[in-house]
């Protein structure tokens, strides 16, 4: 099977922060991406869960983008706009993807 | 006056709605591993924005709409934007916070709690009270305000290097905070009702009525959960002057609420619900709008303060006082 390089970029973020980060990527030409929900977890700002929220101030999202390595540093810059001054996280990772005429 | 304060706050802590707040705050405490899914808790609080929107506009439908209603509607606005610089002033004297989470919690004291709200409505129902039923509409327009003077206080007094650097993250904020799912659903539900009337409601009673209670005590036993796990991971944070703080805003939001209250004239019940309008502090609509418009203030101090210490305060101790001092005051 022919597989052909890609770049993961996986961002987890803050939720009210979202639909800007999505806005963002859009605005940037990356228009292929997952949105996910995140269940829980700890780091620099505490302990956070989705679960019961009455709010989603306190929530998080994940998003995760595979994209074409030399379209990797514009996505950066969109994302980094948004995440700068947020609590989050921006992961790069190589990976492979089968079909590559649809990244 | 005193004994009448006691006997109602007794009366309202063998409530089941308080029961079942502390029933949650206690299950966090001890870290059981009761938890409402995310779904589940909105699917409560979509009921009870609902219910207690339509039920208002039905209220309007009925006694008609006077020069009361739009004194009430401009003095909300007014002391939701006021409120806020008379919190940044206390917490700048009583804490050692910053002037950045000085103003993203200020922020918070300005805006209103629907819960409480609703608690404050069914407390009153427990007492044969009536209020305005058009203090619901007076909640929706009291949301927003605060916000900005809690930016603007951000802008003024906090130092460029707390406030981190300016982005375009404001743009659009406007109209997520003006049209935000609880401001939409409860300002529709209420024009519902309002257009609907009597007969409307007597059409979805058995659904908005009856099992109203029951759902705020399951919405209240996850707030609890909620404020409880809070309360145990920000325990650090909590410094004498914010716990006091936390307690000593809601009282001087509730003598601002009656006095503005007594001037408009509304009825007793409506007196309450104004003056707990003035002491509740957000949990929903300004910890989101501080997300994105001041991430660099600290999260866990504002979302604690509000729903961790002056929340449980109003809920229990902070409505029968308001009820009786409304009492006191209409004689």
């Amino acid at each position: 099977m022919k597989t052909t390089s890609a770049k993961r970029v996986e961002i987890i973020i803050e939720a009210p922060m979202e639909t800007r980060l999505t806005d963002a990527l859009d605005r940037a030409g990356v228009t292929g991406y997952t949105i996910l929900p995140v269940l829980g977890g700890s780091g620099r700002s505490g302990r956070w869960s989705r679960e019961g929220q009455v709010s989603r101030a306190g929530g998080m999202v994940a998003i995760i983008c595979i994209i074409r390595p030399e379209r990797l540093d514009n996505l950066l810059e969109a994302a980094f706009d948004v995440v700068e001054r947020h609590i989050g996280v921006v992961t790069v990772t190589d990976c492979a993807v089968l079909r590559a005429e649809r990244f | 006056m005193v004994e009448t304060v006691l006997h109602l706050a007794a009366q309202n802590l063998l409530s089941p709605i308080i029961l079942f707040f502390a029933l949650g705050v206690a299950a966090a405490l001890v870290r059981s591993d009761l938890t409402f899914p995310e779904a589940a808790a909105k699917a409560l609080s979509i009921y009870l924005l609902f219910a207690i929107g339509f039920k208002g506009g039905v209220s309007v439908s009925a006694h008609g709409i006077d020069a009361t209603l739009v004194w009430s509607l401009v003095a909300g606005v007014c002391l939701s934007f006021l409120l806020p610089f008379a919190a940044f002033g206390l917490l700048r004297a009583m804490t050692r916070l910053g002037a950045l989470d000085a103003a993203a919690v200020a922020g918070h004291y300005g805006s209103i709690s629907i819960v409480t709200f609703v608690a404050a409505t069914s407390v009153l129902q427990s007492q044969n009270i009536a209020g305005e039923g058009y203090l619901v509409a007076v909640a929706a327009a009291m949301e927003a305000p605060a916000i900005l003077s809690a930016l603007w206080l951000a802008a003024r007094f906090a130092q460029p290097d707390e406030r981190g650097p300016r982005s375009r993250e404001t743009q659009g904020l406007w109209r997520e905070i003006l049209f935000n799912g609880s401001i939409v659903l409860l300002v529709g539900s209420f024009v519902i009702g309002f257009v609907s009337g009597p007969k409307g409601l007597a059409d979805i009673e058995s659904f908005i009525v009856s099992p109203f209670k029951g759902v705020l005590c399951l919405f209240l036993l996850d707030m609890g959960l909620v404020a409880g796990r809070g309360l145990k991971a920000s325990a650090n944070q909590l410094r004498p002057g914010l716990i006091l703080f936390g307690i000593l805003m809601p009282l001087l939001g509730a003598f601002a609420g009656a006095v503005t209250a007594s001037l408009i004239g509304l009825s007793t019940g409506g007196t309450v619900l104004f003056m707990t309008l003035a002491a509740s502090a957000s949990y929903i609509a300004v910890p989101a709008a501080m997300r994105v418009a001041l991430p660099e203030a600290n999260p866990s101090i504002y979302l604690t303060m509000s729903l961790g210490i002056t929340f449980p305060f109003n809920l229990t101790l902070g409505i029968p006082l308001y009820l009786s001092a409304a009492q006191a005051i209409g004689g």
